[in-house]
């Protein structure tokens, strides 16, 4: 009784897998295959080449774009980390009005789509001649996701940094940022690897600032490179495959790897900025 | 840590030090998100009173203008239905789904936690690439559903082009690739409920679906909430995929209220009114944030 219930949901459990890993199986076939193979995309190729990979990463240029993707998602996330940190700290300890209000600003923030306020930031990074530098890139990722963070960190620190910490470190004023890295820092240790993993997959994967700021080829990351490479291939999806599967590949590997991690981690931020 | 939560215990009888308020230890994070997100929304509210064309120096005042154009104009209202169907039908999708796999594998089989990791994989790929991806499916030349369908003895089908079936695409795409974050919670939900409530609900002579529904949804409804919240949220502000899949189309079709914005000031040069629509979107967006929040939160309560 108990093993047939246990085969039945373990069938099941394949099914449900087979279904789920369709879109992944046809990119990997499709990207097999070579040019004008027009045979059924759920086929294996007859010959496995990697020729498309290959001749995807130089057509799409794809080593500059994922020295801009690698830039951009590593300052973000530092920059993240660093100054969400430090700012979660008087608004979890702190319960004084002005702080109130400004964490409840921040949740706010985390609820709007950044798409809206889009019209007038592209006119002011291209008034500050950013358009087209990683440096607009990253200060809008970095804005984007700092509610996020700093509401991750705040509730990290309430739950499970203790308050007599503050009082032996005297954090009174002279010295206070070096105190604050130097003794708080270390141990929020957990969720920083938490909004690390977050920052990393949601900036790697960034489209809606990139296609805005980062048009240029010598700037954009791999989504836009993805987007236009796509564009010029419609009628060889076998290149746009490889690219494909080139771009994601970091983030899977990483994934795979630190799996424990990614889930507990992206699970607890999921909302999205 | 412990040495310093052990030196301090020594200084609790002892007049605590008055703190210091540290308010500026948030300036530079509230200053990026001043900058970069809270100015050019307000910029924005100023900008739907005129008819500022995007890149030009000059625009005219326009008064509420945008804003009857934007209650007149039918596309707004295709382009609302659309995004309350990605935001409240994926919502539904992905919690039916999520707790669906989540019971599968509460229970004791094997494969576990290779299932889960198939199932979690989609939500680290890119919104964008995955738009890609089924596209080789959808596609009407050679895509892998046609060839199913063609075994089936059913003709090919350009599901793509079909004004009907792109926003159900994309709300099944949406599903597919974020239903491993609402399983993730609901398990921990699941884990989280003790063993011997069941077993006293046996004992009681309970059988059936009746425990799922006196222990399991009361104890889970605070991992609903999140998750009604949290994909109500994802799925109103839908972006990446239709930009990947329909581009908005056929026609505006499968148009979200954010591609429709991209459209507007992109395509249309029309940054007054695409501002406008943004405005309206916010304001859509929170309402039924809030509103899904607090209706949760209230049944959480009721139920416990």
């Amino acid at each position: 009784m108990k093993t047939a219930r246990m085969r039945i949901f373990t069938l099941l459990a394949a099914v449900i897998s087979c279904i789920h890993i369709v879109p992944f199986y046809i990119l990997l076939t499709t990207s097999l295959k070579a040019k004008g193979d027009y045979s059924s995309k759920w086929s294996l190729p007859s010959a496995f080449s990697f020729q498309n990979f290959r001749e995807a990463w130089e057509r799409a240029s794809l080593g500059q774009s994922f020295l801009n993707t690698i830039i951009i998602t590593a300052v973000s996330a530092a920059l993240l980390i660093f100054m969400g940190s430090l700012a979660a700290y008087p608004l979890a300890r702190r319960n004084t009005k002005l702080n109130k209000i400004v964490f409840g600003l921040l949740i706010s923030i985390m609820i709007i789509p950044p798409l809206t306020s889009m019209v007038p930031l592209y006119k002011m990074v291209a008034d500050a001649g950013l358009i087209n530098t990683h440096a607009a890139a990253i200060l809008i990722n970095t804005a984007a996701y700092m509610p996020l963070t700093v509401f991750l960190y705040s509730g990290f620190i309430r739950s499970s940094i203790p308050k007599e910490l503050e009082e032996a470190a005297r954090m009174d004023g002279a010295g206070l940022i070096r105190t604050f890295y130097t003794i708080v820092f270390p141990l929020l240790k957990p969720i920083t690897a938490t909004v690390c993993i977050i920052s990393c997959v949601f900036i790697w994967n960034d489209y809606q600032f990139a296609i805005f700021f980062l048009q240029d080829q010598k700037v954009q990351t791999l989504t836009v490179a993805m987007a236009g490479f796509f564009g010029e291939n419609a009628n060889n999806l076998h290149l746009v495959a490889a690219a494909a599967i080139m771009a994601m590949l970091p983030m899977v590997v990483l994934f795979l790897a630190l799996q424990k991690y990614f889930i507990s981690g992206l699970s607890s931020g999921a909302v999205k900025g | 840590m412990s040495d310093l939560a052990r030196e301090t215990q020594g200084f609790q009888h002892q007049k605590p030090v008055k703190s210091a308020s540290l308010w500026w230890m948030y300036v530079p994070a509230l200053a990026t998100v001043f900058i970069f997100m809270i100015f050019p929304f307000v910029k924005g509210a100023f900008i739907t009173f005129t008819n500022w064309n995007g890149f030009s120096q000059t625009y005219q005042w326009v008064g509420v203008t945008q804003y009857k154009r934007l209650f007149t104009d039918p596309d707004t209202w295709l382009v609302v239905k659309n995004t309350l169907l990605y935001g409240i039908g994926s919502t539904f999708f992905q919690n039916m789904l999520g707790l669906l796999y989540a019971l599968l594998l509460n229970q004791s089989l094997k494969m576990k936690a290779l299932t889960r990791t198939i199932v979690y994989l989609p939500v680290i790929i890119s919104p964008l690439i995955m738009g890609y991806i089924w596209y080789f499916i959808f596609s009407y030349d050679g895509g892998a559903l046609n060839d199913v369908l063609g075994a089936l003895g059913i003709g090919p089908v350009n599901a793509l082009a079909s004004p009907a079936a792109n926003p159900w695409i994309i709300v099944m795409i949406n599903t597919y690739q974020y239903a491993g974050i609402a399983m993730i919670v609901y398990l921990a939900g699941l884990q989280s409920i003790p063993k011997d409530y069941y077993e006293a609900a046996k004992m009681d002579g309970a059988g059936g679906l009746q425990p799922f529904f006196t222990i399991t949804l009361p104890l889970l409804m605070p991992a609903v909430t999140i998750n009604m919240v949290i994909n109500i949220i994802g799925g109103l502000k839908l972006f990446d995929v239709i930009f990947a899949l329909t581009a908005g189309g056929p026609g505006n079709s499968s148009q979200s209220m954010s591609t429709f914005m991209y459209d507007l000031y992109f395509k249309r040069q029309d940054a007054g009114y695409a501002a406008a629509q943004g405005v309206f979107m916010s304001v859509i967006i929170l309402v039924i944030s809030f509103s899904a929040l607090v209706y949760f939160k209230r049944k959480e309560t009721e139920m416990s």
